[in-house]
Parts: structure tokens; C-alpha cells; sequence
């Protein structure tokens, strides 16, 4: 049974909305139930996976039983495992707030929801290049149509630019891929690995075709010239949607890193693939969002520039190839998602309090909220990286980590500029939001929040103080996963086993 | 023949991108169509272009390689879902603004 926990976390979501599409006859709370059941079942998955990773042997499910390099296979290293838990929570409390009643504003929410995940969870686990692609797909279509759920203007026009810029991603993939493949023979990431260590192929074709795929998760991660895409999307669709959209720019940067660890580090010919300008242009992204963020004029603005100058602050990681930036990064990525899927759900909670004015950051009616005036203060020192919560922590062993860098002193200004520029933003907007009244305007009578969406924002925000106190258990788990992703020889064995260096290839013309 | 293959590609792509940069909605699916269009053949090209060869292994015979064949086939099926997706988000942004504008406005 242990040899296929790999595939477990991309099994469940699938078999749950086929259910759902089944039994859509049956009414939202069956569908709920199953979604909710399959997001629970996929929460002890990821546990369990993520114990046999922690093993420190690399989990290899070859599907089919068709060996690599021929087959395609699933790899579940502890990055993975981790990613995959963390994409597990983060569903769990998005669909725990969705169904308090957001999945009845149109039609098939739960099945798609449940595909999106088992993208996402797809993305992180799959050891072959041509299957990220494919399931890169998987969760683009589910969420072009999670972002239009819901309807209105915004939205509409949101879809067409977010579908039509990742189409043209999707085309520039391709090549990447076709690229690869004309010149290594191969698209199984460890027998890409152990062919860019060699000298017998096109090495301008291979860094080409290595370039390309990295900007091609730049575009998913949101990198500089590729992220203005991502504010009014994310504004734009609804809260629960955009609070598990978090996770998908969280998976350009795991691509990212791990094509650059286990790929091109290793290799003579592309370990400077990344170096020079990736380190540049996150710290510009860092800085754009920080800007943004100052002037957004509505919260869930402030959230998606909050989302994108976390994109940026993780992305400061991949270049550096160093295993204790790289575990630093990986526990400041676990506390912003759930902070910056926090501030979604937040934001409309709050704009649902304030009748015509919404979430505008502006004076509005007075309203009584103590439990959420307390989740935005608790939301807003985590995401500052004020301390004590896991923010701070985060953005403290980051900096502690790239102190000793060439580029240390301008990664040091960049970083602490900008969070002093979100400080100012977040007091702003939270004075504004829960102090400043406007007495023209009428209080309005407070609306029922459904207990399932009460639930999931304080899960969520808990997710602060909660990682600040579990600290220890979280870094640790962390090193050890940076650890054995910049050793990539293991990832290369186990995938290819010892006699995968044997597989003889044909000359090609 | 990869000179014919190489130009096709060319031409497609840069039609492709041409009609992607403009400002209605049609034009930009069009072009996106030519560029997956050109992708495809892109990737078909990948695995050497081969003649009068099958994408079997037998013995002693010529064969093609099998693999971009089977990712062609996956990325025409992907293609031609998301295209066909992404004309129902253009029909209904056109009903809900009343422009095929890709911006859904006009510049006025």
C-alpha cells in the first residue's frame, strides 16, 4: 500500500468530482459532502506521504509500471510531499469557506474546484516534464472556469486576458518542451539532468530550451515583465478561488526551483542559467508589489500585491542554489499562502459589512466586528512580517540566509523597503477599514456569516500564530527538504534506479 | 524538406503573433489557433522528420520516433479544448460589454 501513496493525492480529487458530476441531481450538500469528505481524505493523504518522504528515500510511483525514463513517473520527494499537504490545507479551508454558500452562485463549482486541485497536486508530484505540462493544463482550464464562476463584468474581462496570456504560455511551454526533447531524447527530468551532465548534445539548443521553461513558470510565479496579469485576476474572482489561486504562483517558483536544483545545477553547461538576472528582476517584482500595494484602492487589491510581493521575496531563492536559502524560502512560502488566502477571504467578508462602499479602502458605515477587526490585525502583522508571528520568522531566517550573498546588501535595502512599505500600507488600510467612519453613511444590520466561512478565515489566519509556535518542527521538516533537493544525485538514482545510466540512445541525425 | 517545415513554422508563428497583438478579440483566438498550429509541427518536428517510416520498432526496418507523435496528439486535444473555451469567454465578454475590444472597452 505504501508504494502507492504517490498518486493518492491526484486520485482523490479526480474520483471525488467524477461523484460530483454523478450526483448532481442529488442537491449541493451531497456534493458538499463529497467535496468536503475528499478534501479531508486528501489532507491524511498528504500526512502519510509526507511521513514515507521524510524517510529520506525518494518515493517513486511509475505509472503503468512502466520504468522511467520510458515511462512517466511520479516522484515524491520531501519538497513534494510538503507542497502537497500545503496544497491540501489550503484547499480544505477555501472549500470549507466556499461552502457556506459562495458554490451556489453557479453552476458545477464543486467538480471544478476538486479538478483544480488535483492539478495543482499534480504539478508538485509528476517527475516528467511533458506531464507538468499536461497537468499545468489541468489546473489552468479548472481555473478558468473557477475564475468566472460567480459572473459579472470584472470577471469577464478578467477571464479573456488571463486565458488568452496563458494560452500563449502554454504555446511557449511546448516549444520548450520540443526543444528539449529534438536535442536531450528525453522529457523525464532526472534523465534530463543526467544528459545536460554530459557534452554530447547542442548546448545553445539545451540553455535555449532551459531559458524558455524558466520563463514560462516566470509567467505562472509572476515574475516582473510577467506579472501584471496577476492583481486584477486575482481581484476579480471570488474569494474562496483566489484564496487557492495562491498556491499557483507558489507552483512556478517549486518548478522553478526544482528544474534549477535537480537540472541545471548540476550540469556544466547551464548552472548559470539563472544567475545575474532572476535575483534582479524578483527584487524589482518585490518592490512593483510593494508599490502596488501602497496605492490599491480596494482590499482584495491589497491582497493580490500582497500575493505577488511574496512571489517575488521566494523568487530571490532559485538563483542562489544554496540549501539554507532554498529551506528558508520554503518555510516564509508555507506562512504566506495561507496569509495571503487569508486576506481574500477577509476582504470579502469585510466588504460584506460595509453595503455600497464594499472592501474600497475608504471611510464607510461603522460596523461591529470584533473577531474580525482581531483576524485583519493578527492577518496584517503576519503578512507585514512584524513580530511574533510566522511572518516575521520568515522574512528573518530569509534575510539571515542571504546576508552572506554577493547581492546580500541589495537584497537586505530591497526587502526591508519594502515591508516598511506594506507596514504603511497595511496600518493604512486597516485604520481606514475598521476606525474611520463615515457618518453620512448608515451602519448597516450585520450580515449572517455562515460558520463554515467563520471557520475557515480563523483556520487560516491561525495559520500565523500557529507556525510561529511550531516553528522548529516546520524548519527543520524545511532543511531537510532543501537538503535533499540540492543533492540531486539521489532524485536522479532513485528515479532512473543504478542501471538507468545503462539506457544506450540511439545517434540521432 | 526542413527548409519547407522550418519556413511553414516560421510563417504560422509569426502570423500568429501578429494576430495576437490585435485589439478584438477574433483576430487574437485567430492567431492564437496559428500558433499552436505552429507549435504542433514544431514538436511533430522534434523527433526528426522522416520519410516513408512507421512509428513502430521492427526489426531491421526504418522507423520514426513515436514520442512527439503521441505529444502532438495530447497537445492538439489540449489546443483545441482551451481554444474552444476561450471563444465561449469572448462571446460572453461580448454580450456583457458590447464590445470585442480585449480590453472590453473602447479607448475613447
Amino acid at each position: 500500500m505504501n508504494a502507492h501513496a504517490a498518486i493518492f493525492p491526484i486520485l482523490i480529487p479526480l474520483i471525488a468530482a467524477l461523484l460530483q458530476l454523478a450526483s448532481r441531481h442529488l442537491g449541493l450538500s451531497v456534493q458538499r459532502g463529497i467535496g468536503l469528505s475528499a478534501a479531508l481524505l486528501g489532507i491524511l493523504s498528504a500526512v502519510w506521504l509526507l511521513q514515507l518522504a521524510d524517510g529520506g528515500s525518494i518515493l517513486v510511483y511509475a505509472l503503468g509500471d512502466w520504468a522511467a525514463p520510458v515511462g512517466i513517473v511520479l516522484v515524491a520527494d520531501r519538497l513534494a510531499a510538503g507542497m502537497a499537504l500545503l496544497t491540501a490545507l489550503l484547499a480544505g479551508a477555501s472549500l470549507l469557506y466556499a461552502s457556506g454558500g459562495f458554490d451556489k452562485r453557479g453552476r458545477h463549482f464543486h467538480p471544478l474546484f476538486q479538478l483544480q486541485i488535483m492539478g495543482i497536486q499534480g504539478a508538485f508530484l509528476t517527475g516528467d516534464l511533458f506531464n507538468l505540462f499536461v497537468f499545468f493544463e489541468v489546473m489552468l482550464l479548472a481555473s478558468y472556469t473557477l475564475l468566472a464562476h460567480g459572473g459579472g463584468l470584472a470577471r469577464s474581462r478578467a477571464s479573456l486576458s488571463y486565458v488568452v496570456l496563458n494560452l500563449a504560455g502554454s504555446a511557449l511551454f511546448l516549444i520548450a518542451l520540443g526543444l528539449l526533447y529534438g536535442t536531450l531524447g528525453t522529457l523525464n527530468l532526472a534523465d534530463v539532468a543526467l544528459r545536460l551532465q554530459t557534452a554530447e548534445h547542442d548546448i545553445a539548443l539545451a540553455r535555449l530550451a532551459g531559458a524558455l521553461l524558466i520563463a514560462v513558470f516566470a509567467l505562472k510565479a509572476a515574475l516582473l515583465p510577467l506579472s501584471f496579469w496577476l492583481p486584477h485576476t486575482y481581484a476579480a474572482a471570488g474569494a474562496p478561488v483566489a484564496a487557492l489561486f495562491v498556491i499557483m504562483t507558489k507552483v512556478g517558483i517549486v518548478a522553478i526551483l526544482r528544474v534549477q536544483a535537480i537540472a541545471f545545477a548540476p550540469s556544466p553547461t547551464m548552472a548559470d542559467l539563472l544567475t545575474g538576472w532572476l535575483t534582479p528582476l524578483a527584487l524589482m517584482t518585490v518592490l512593483f508589489a510593494a508599490l502596488g500595494a501602497l496605492v490599491a484602492t480596494r482590499l482584495r487589491y491589497f491582497a493580490a500585491w500582497l500575493v505577488l510581493a511574496s512571489a517575488g521575496t521566494l523568487l530571490i531563492a532559485p538563483a542562489h542554489a544554496q540549501a539554507d536559502i532554498t529551506a528558508a524560502a520554503l518555510y516564509y512560502l508555507v506562512q504566506s499562502t495561507f496569509i495571503g488566502a487569508a486576506f481574500f477571504l477577509l476582504a470579502e467578508l469585510i466588504a460584506e459589512r460595509r453595503g455600497e462602499v464594499a472592501d474600497a479602502i475608504q471611510s464607510g458605515p461603522s460596523f461591529q466586528s470584533p473577531w474580525l477587526a482581531m483576524g485583519f490585525f493578527i492577518a496584517a502583522i503576519t503578512a507585514a512580517g512584524l513580530p511574533p508571528f510566522s511572518g516575521f520568522l520568515g522574512k528573518l531566517m530569509l534575510l539571515a540566509s542571504l546576508r552572506e550573498t554577493a547581492a546580500g546588501a541589495a537584497i537586505w535595502i530591497v526587502l526591508l523597503t519594502a515591508g516598511f512599505l506594506i507596514i504603511v500600507a497595511l496600518s493604512r488600510t486597516g485604520s481606514r477599514l475598521f476606525w474611520q467612519h463615515n457618518p453620512q453613511t448608515q451602519a448597516l444590520a450585520t450580515p449572517a456569516t455562515p460558520w463554515q466561512s467563520v471557520l475557515a478565515v480563523l483556520l487560516l489566519i491561525a495559520a500565523g500564530p500557529l507556525l510561529a509556535i511550531f516553528a522548529r518542527p516546520v524548519t527543520d521538516y524545511a532543511a531537510r527538504a532543501a537538503t535533499q533537493l540540492h543533492a540531486p544525485g539521489a532524485y536522479v538514482n532513485g528515479v532512473l534506479g543504478t542501471s538507468g545510466h545503462l539506457i544506450v540512445r540511439e545517434a540521432r541525425p | 524538406m526542413e527548409a519547407i517545415v522550418a519556413t511553414a513554422i516560421g510563417i504560422l508563428t509569426a502570423c500568429g503573433i501578429f494576430l495576437m497583438l490585435r485589439a478584438r478579440t477574433f483576430p487574437v483566438v485567430l492567431g492564437l489557433t496559428l500558433l499552436s498550429y505552429a507549435v504542433n509541427l514544431f514538436l511533430f518536428a522534434s523527433g526528426r522528420l522522416m520519410l516513408d517510416a512507421p512509428p513502430l520498432i521492427r526489426a531491421g526496418a526504418r522507423y520514426t520516433d513515436p514520442l512527439p507523435q503521441a505529444l502532438v496528439l495530447t497537445a492538439i486535444v489540449i489546443g483545441f479544448g482551451m481554444t474552444a473555451y476561450l471563444l465561449m469567454v469572448a462571446l460572453r465578454a461580448m454580450a456583457e460589454t458590447g464590445d470585442d475590444h480585449v480590453d472590453g472597452r473602447e479607448k475613447s
